[in-house]
């Protein structure tokens, strides 16, 4: 648990002075020692909870949740957009319950901020216990539309799993889709 | 007139009509919340022409606004959430 | 021609920004304005950096880490605001298709 522990550590101290050098805007000897002093002192002030995460990173499945995240994100923005701009007609919308099939604490929050990133759907409340997400979605007018919605928010949720999750969670995500 | 000219102009329009819009519903509310979100949306106008300037100029000097901005201007909406939350529901 | 595709991004990031706008005005209740703002913080302000780092090309490691921020904070504060309107009271129930918040066992609310 210690060398686990021990990792963590290191990839929030890459990660931070990554972000140190971004912010000077220049890879200098200065700026990357520099920016490992800040994230060591910050990294020993601030020190962070231990993040249970028993997956793997598939590259694969994160340039395939990537793309489709981008090209969800403009079709719902034009979307949102269209019904901004049809007047006359008021649009409606709904509350759903989603139940997450691998409900990791690191999933759920993926996929809550997934959702929240794309126009159109938004987190109203998280159930993490049991691993609901309740979903205000605008623009649906028929329970048809609804159960469509309840789909895509699953597969979404089987991509990440597909990104970034463990091996028994790609089992269980694939079992639940025929 | 240049094409740049032109691209401004247009530019500054459709941000101004866009930040006018939230201000009206700053102004008519009717709730807290919803004046947190038209602010917010303020905000990312305000962004967004910050980030159009420094296009236009090729002039890098206004970027620290924007990363200031990015990352602490969820702050104020997260507290005065908070703050509604509080309150009995009616 | 790189200048045209900046010049695409900015005026399409601006008519984002313009939408929501309307949006903010017309739309029925708080949830659904919510979304209206989501599309100039995040798509907008993803076009309108890209049209930046086509027009200079030596900074684009302070927009990327600007775009980074953004998406990671912004749904942040979405989700506390509207949790915050949901609990409140401030949806209008006569437009919702299906509530199942509101029959949901226990609400988890209310801890």
């Amino acid at each position: 648990m210690i060398t686990g522990r021990r990792r963590d550590r290191c990839v929030a101290a890459a990660a931070l002075t990554l972000i140190w050098t971004m912010l000077w805007g220049s890879v200098t000897p200065l700026t990357v020692v520099g920016g490992l002093i800040v994230s060591a002192v910050v990294l020993t002030v601030f020190p962070l909870p231990a993040v249970t995460y028993a997956g793997r990173i598939h590259p694969i499945g994160v340039l395939r949740f990537a793309a489709r995240f981008a090209v969800d994100m403009v079709v719902a923005s034009a979307q949102v957009a269209v019904l901004a701009f049809r007047f006359g007609t008021v649009p409606r919308s709904a509350v759903i319950a989603v139940r997450m099939r691998a409900p990791s604490d690191l999933g759920l929050t993926l996929t809550a901020e997934a959702l929240s990133l794309v126009p159109g759907s938004l987190i109203v409340e998280v159930d993490r216990e049991r691993g609901v997400l309740y979903v205000h979605v605008l623009g649906v007018s028929s329970l048809a539309e609804v159960e469509r919605f309840r789909g895509e928010v699953l597969a979404l949720e089987r991509r990440i799993v597909h990104a970034f999750g463990s091996a028994a969670e790609r089992r269980i995500v694939e079992e639940a889709t025929p | 007139m240049t094409v740049t000219t032109v691209v401004a102009v247009i530019i500054t329009v459709l941000l101004t009509a866009g930040a006018a819009l939230a201000l009206v519903r700053v102004v008519r509310g009717p709730t807290l919340l919803d004046r947190i979100i038209a602010t917010d949306v303020l905000l990312a106008i305000v962004m967004a022409a910050i980030g159009a300037e420094a296009a236009f100029s090729r002039d890098a000097t206004a970027l620290p606004i924007l990363v200031v901005l990015s990352i602490l201007g969820f702050i104020g909406s997260v507290s005065v959430a908070r703050f509604a939350t509080r309150r009995p529901p009616r | 021609m790189i200048d045209a595709i900046a010049w695409f991004c900015l005026i399409t990031g601006a008519l984002l920004g313009l939408s929501a706008g309307v949006a903010l005005v017309r739309f029925p209740d708080l949830l659904s304005r919510m979304h209206a703002a989501t599309k100039p913080q995040v798509l907008g302000l993803l076009l309108v950096l890209t049209g930046c780092a086509l027009r200079m090309r030596d900074h684009v490691g302070v927009m990327a880490l600007v775009a980074v921020f953004q998406m990671a904070t912004a749904p942040v504060a979405a989700h506390m605001v509207g949790r915050a309107g949901y609990r409140s009271g401030r949806v209008r129930e006569d437009l919702l298709v299906t509530d199942e918040l509101a029959d949901a066992p226990a609400a988890p609310g209310s801890r």
